[in-house]
């Protein structure tokens, strides 16, 4: 009987094609991954790709062509805006479907469909935040204008006609590995996308919950001064000496104010997962016709967010009947988002405002079904969110909705602590918007007015929308919708047993932060506090100091400027917040108590030229020196917040040291002794010189050695798409703002002369494929501070040598 | 004459099985299957046959994407795998993969014409 060795055989045949279809542990299903027709070898794109097309797509109005450059940037000429939207779409999708669909997922909260279990909290926070909430609300606000609405709808037809043509071969190559499917787009997705950035610019912006715990500890003196509102070297966005007008809305603190809020000691144990960076910023400034070589206005915009492949940004240029804009778009979103058409040019800035508070929310009973509000008990609204997770059964979790917004934090959620406190939040961009409209109207603004009016309608993350037009005005607004705040406001956990806590109404939109046309002849922010201490409200915040004094500093001092100059100061790593601290180092260091490393690098910070540049040793002494500084003057004060608090900003202490040597903080409470400022300047250089000196054996004293500057792929375990190790120095607060995977996301340059001339350059490529050459084909030139020559094409540039390939559309059945 | 015969057609008809739409990624085993019937030879020279018209198939194809590509994605792919970025090894471990499948399913065709015959 021979069927025997037939039947184990075809069995151990089709035991390998089962185990090597199939997904097992954090393997792709290897078999057919490996497959050179089916698997990654498919997305390994000729280097000769030929990006020619002739599509026929049911749906589209009328032709429509697309002329790609030898970047891979498209230049889309639509005969209508329906068109110019969907092929928007559908070109997001060719090239980056696969950031679209993780981070939209990820925004909704169900980043466990595809990591599994140890996603769980990150997506029960988002739910309790409310990010689908947010959006599906605006989705009502998209739909309810019929422009708005067409335009959304055709960017989402653009996007599933792509996901239709598609074949599986053609899948994105993180698919294949993850083994997973892409979804639909919807204008739902692209609310989500946008509540990401919101997200991401205007929710970790405040400090609630930590600060509610230094309340319990610090008195409010001792507040306003280890948390100030204004700093001392504040140089605002708004130039100092602007007169504001008479407050349109004065908020009045509640009687109780002082007994049930400021003065209450208690404290939160609540704490959020995924706290947005820090260092999420931007720089923007703009130079008036009266300070260039040129006479026209140069506008500069540099973004810092997280750093990573395939980037945030995809460049376009948008050409139909109404419109020619170029810049940058972010794949889920039609329009451009930072960028200039024929007439003016744009760039934006966060505005790092605090619009999200927490109430204190006291539930009838453990079903959440009914909560204390203005002396009797309301119904809340109950959502059951259900978590779906890979490998494992779904998770569902109820979030309570009150008057204020969904209860975040509960019995069942964050962790074991939070206890019997339920934390609502109030959040702006929970409130009914279109973010996305503003930018279809900027992209068509022919001036200055029409400029303000487009940008009036934005709501949240609030931004610092930087202006500059051919006719020569310059001009900036802080525009966002922002709570009319009574003093201290919002710094903590509110009680929210009764409205007298609610927000009383938001500041008039005429009244937002504004400056047109200076005498000086420049504007620039940099995530700095807007205006100083005369603006007539209330505006907590994280704000960033240094960078803008920095930019204010060179502005100040240049005429005649160059499109050149603007690309160094775009690269400048001029550290202005050491250039404070070193003379208060030096002056207190006490030589004869160092040991000779410390000597040794003492020495090279006294030399060093103050510049984070990547090859200083003097940076990375200096940092690692102040920081055990700060060490060294808060841990034991700050140890006495349980479970945590901020501690005060690097500008804060410098400032507190430099007006009082004897700082009490100073004292270390733990020890009998008395602590003087030399010597926790000395200790603290002791103690950091060994693991200097460790750095310095294995080759990493050098600044970019030490921070290892890299960009990640959106999934950071996929290190083989990554780009490590890159050449470049900076930091936060420095204008070139490079951290370790963090930093300027888009540097561009617009000279608003007669044919604009306009430079730009992000860190990644515009085909998100790691198997294209334009995956990652700026990021040496982005390191080296070089710029592309950003090609604004005309309709008599159709048959000009920089169009490389055309992709042409039309009507399909 | 045979076995040079079988590792032909099983590495053509496999290729033809992967550029059918309705076909699945494992599609070249039915073929190297049928190959091995309609050519038989004995289990051990079948195994051979099928596994080398598939790595030369797999590997061919993926040497030929791969020089095409600069090595762009081969390397990439090849720091997750992990095979410390090594474009050969992966080319070669893609026809290993594909082989051993190619032949089992010629072993299979194998024991199959014989069983019949009987």
């Amino acid at each position: 009987m021979r069927l025997l060795p037939f039947a184990i055989s075809a069995a151990i045949t089709a035991g390998l094609v089962f185990t090597l279809s199939n997904q097992w542990g954090p393997m792709p299903p290897v078999g057919k991954f490996l497959s050179p027709q089916y698997g990654f070898w498919q997305n390994a794109e000729p280097a000769g790709e030929n990006f020619d097309a002739d599509l026929q797509i049911p749906g589209l109005k009328a032709k429509a062509e697309v002329f790609l450059d030898d970047r891979l940037v498209p230049h889309v000429f639509a005969g209508n805006d329906h068109d110019l939207y969907f092929i928007q779409g559908f070109l997001h999708a060719r090239f980056r479907l696969f950031q679209m669909d993780l981070q939209t997922k990820a925004a909704a909260g169900r980043a466990s469909e595809i990591a599994g279990a140890k996603a769980i909290s990150f997506d029960k926070e988002q739910r309790r935040l409310g990010m689908v909430y947010a959006a599906e609300k605006a989705v009502i606000e998209i739909e309810k204008d019929p422009t708005s609405k067409e335009l959304f709808d055709a960017y989402t037809s653009g996007v599933n006609a792509y996901i239709r043509s598609m074949t599986d071969a053609e899948m994105p190559v993180e698919y294949k590995l993850l083994n997973i499917q892409p979804e639909p787009w919807s204008n739902l997705r692209s609310a989500l996308l946008l509540k990401m950035m919101a997200k991401m610019l205007s929710s970790g912006t405040e400090h609630d919950l930590a600060n509610t715990n230094a309340k319990s500890v610090f008195l409010p003196d001792e507040l306003k001064r280890l948390y100030p509102q204004v700093p001392d070297s504040l140089v605002p966005i708004v130039p100092k000496g602007t007169v504001f007008e008479t407050p349109g809305i004065v908020p009045v603190a509640p009687a109780t104010a002082d007994s049930l809020y400021l003065g209450r000691k208690d404290t939160v144990n609540a704490k959020e997962i995924s706290k947005p960076d820090i260092n999420n910023g931007s720089n923007n400034w703009v130079v008036a016709g009266s300070k260039t070589a040129s006479g026209a206005p140069i506008l500069c915009n540099d973004p810092h967010l997280e750093l990573s492949l395939p980037s945030i940004w995809y460049e376009i240029q948008l050409v139909s009947p109404t419109s020619n804009t170029y810049g940058v778009s972010l794949p889920g979103s039609p329009f451009v988002v930072i960028g200039f058409n024929d007439s003016i040019a744009w760039g934006v800035t966060n505005a790092q405002r605090d619009v999200k508070d927490y109430y204190e929310i006291k539930f009838r009973d453990n079903s959440k079904q009914e909560y204390w509000f203005n002396g009797k008990w309301e119904k809340t609204t109950l959502k059951e969110e259900i978590i779906k997770v890979k490998g494992q059964a779904d998770v569902i979790d109820t979030v309570a909705y009150t008057v204020f917004g969904p209860v975040m934090f509960d019995a069942s959620f964050s962790n074991e602590l939070s206890g019997n406190r339920n934390l609502a939040v109030r959040w702006v961009a929970h409130d009914p918007s279109n973010e996305g409209y503003t930018f279809y109207h900027l992209n068509r603004a022919k001036n200055y007015d029409e400029y303000a009016a487009a940008i009036a309608t934005f709501q949240c993350p609030g931004q610092n929308f930087i202006f500059a037009s051919k006719t020569g005005d310059i001009g900036i607004w802080q525009q966002g919708k922002f709570p009319a705040r009574w003093d201290r406001q919002g710094l903590y956990v509110m009680p929210g047993e009764d409205s007298s806590y609610m927000w009383q109404g938001f500041i008039p939109q005429q009244e937002n932060p504004h400056a047109k046309n200076p005498e000086r002849g420049f504007l620039e922010s940099a995530n700095q506090r807007p205006a100083d201490s005369t603006y007539p409200y209330f505006i907590p915040g994280s704000y960033i100091t240094p960078r803008g004094i920095t930019i204010e500093n060179k502005l100040a001092a240049m005429s005649g400027v160059t499109v050149k100059d603007m690309m160094a100061l775009h690269g400048n790593y001029f550290n202005t917040l050491a250039e404070d601290i070193r003379p208060l180092l030096l002056a207190n260091v006490r030589e004869e108590a160092l040991h000779p490393e410390s000597k040794k690098y003492l020495q090279l910070f006294r030399d060093w030229d103050l510049n984070a540049s990547p090859d200083s040793k003097g940076q990375t002494i200096y940092q690692c020196w102040w920081d055990s500084l700060e060490v060294e003057i808060w841990q034991d004060d700050m140890a006495r917040v349980v479970p945590e608090t901020p501690w005060p900003e690097e500008q804060t202490t410098m400032e507190l040291l430099k007006k009082d040597s004897a700082l009490i903080y100073i004292d270390n409470r733990n020890t009998t002794k008395r602590e003087t400022l030399a010597e926790l300047v000395t200790t603290a250089l002791n103690k950091v010189s060994a693991d200097l000196r460790k750095k310095e054996l294995a080759g990493k004293l050098e600044w970019t050695k030490f921070k290892n500057p890299s960009v990640y792929h959106l999934i950071k375990d996929l290190k083989g798409f990554a780009r490590m190790g890159l050449p470049v120095g900076g930091n936060g607060n420095i204008i070139n703002a490079i951290t370790h995977s963090h930093g300027p996301s888009w540097r561009m340059i617009v000279h608003m002369t007669g044919q604009t001339e306009a430079y730009g350059v992000y860190p990644g490529g515009q085909n998100g494929n790691p198997g294209s050459r334009f995956y990652d084909n700026y990021v040496n030139q982005w390191a080296a501070g070089e710029y592309n020559k950003l090609w604004f094409m005309h309709d008599g540039d159709r048959s000009d040598k920089q169009v490389k390939w055309i992709m042409k559309f039309s009507t399909g059945k | 004459m045979k076995f040079l015969t079988a590792i032909i057609l099983t590495a053509l008809t496999g290729f033809i099985a992967g550029t059918l739409s309705f076909s699945p990624w494992w599609g070249f085993a039915v073929t190297s299957l049928l190959v091995a019937v309609l050519v038989h030879q004995k289990a051990g020279k079948a195994f051979l046959a099928g596994f080398l018209g598939i790595l030369l198939l797999w590997a061919g194809l993926a040497y030929w994407i791969d020089v095409k590509n600069n090595s762009v994605l081969s390397q990439r792919i090849a720091h997750i795998l992990p095979l410390n970025g090594n474009s050969l090894l992966l080319i070669l471990l893609t026809g290993v993969a594909g082989g051993l499948i190619g032949g089992f399913a010629a072993m299979s065709g194998s024991f199959l014409r014989a069983s019949s015959k009987k």
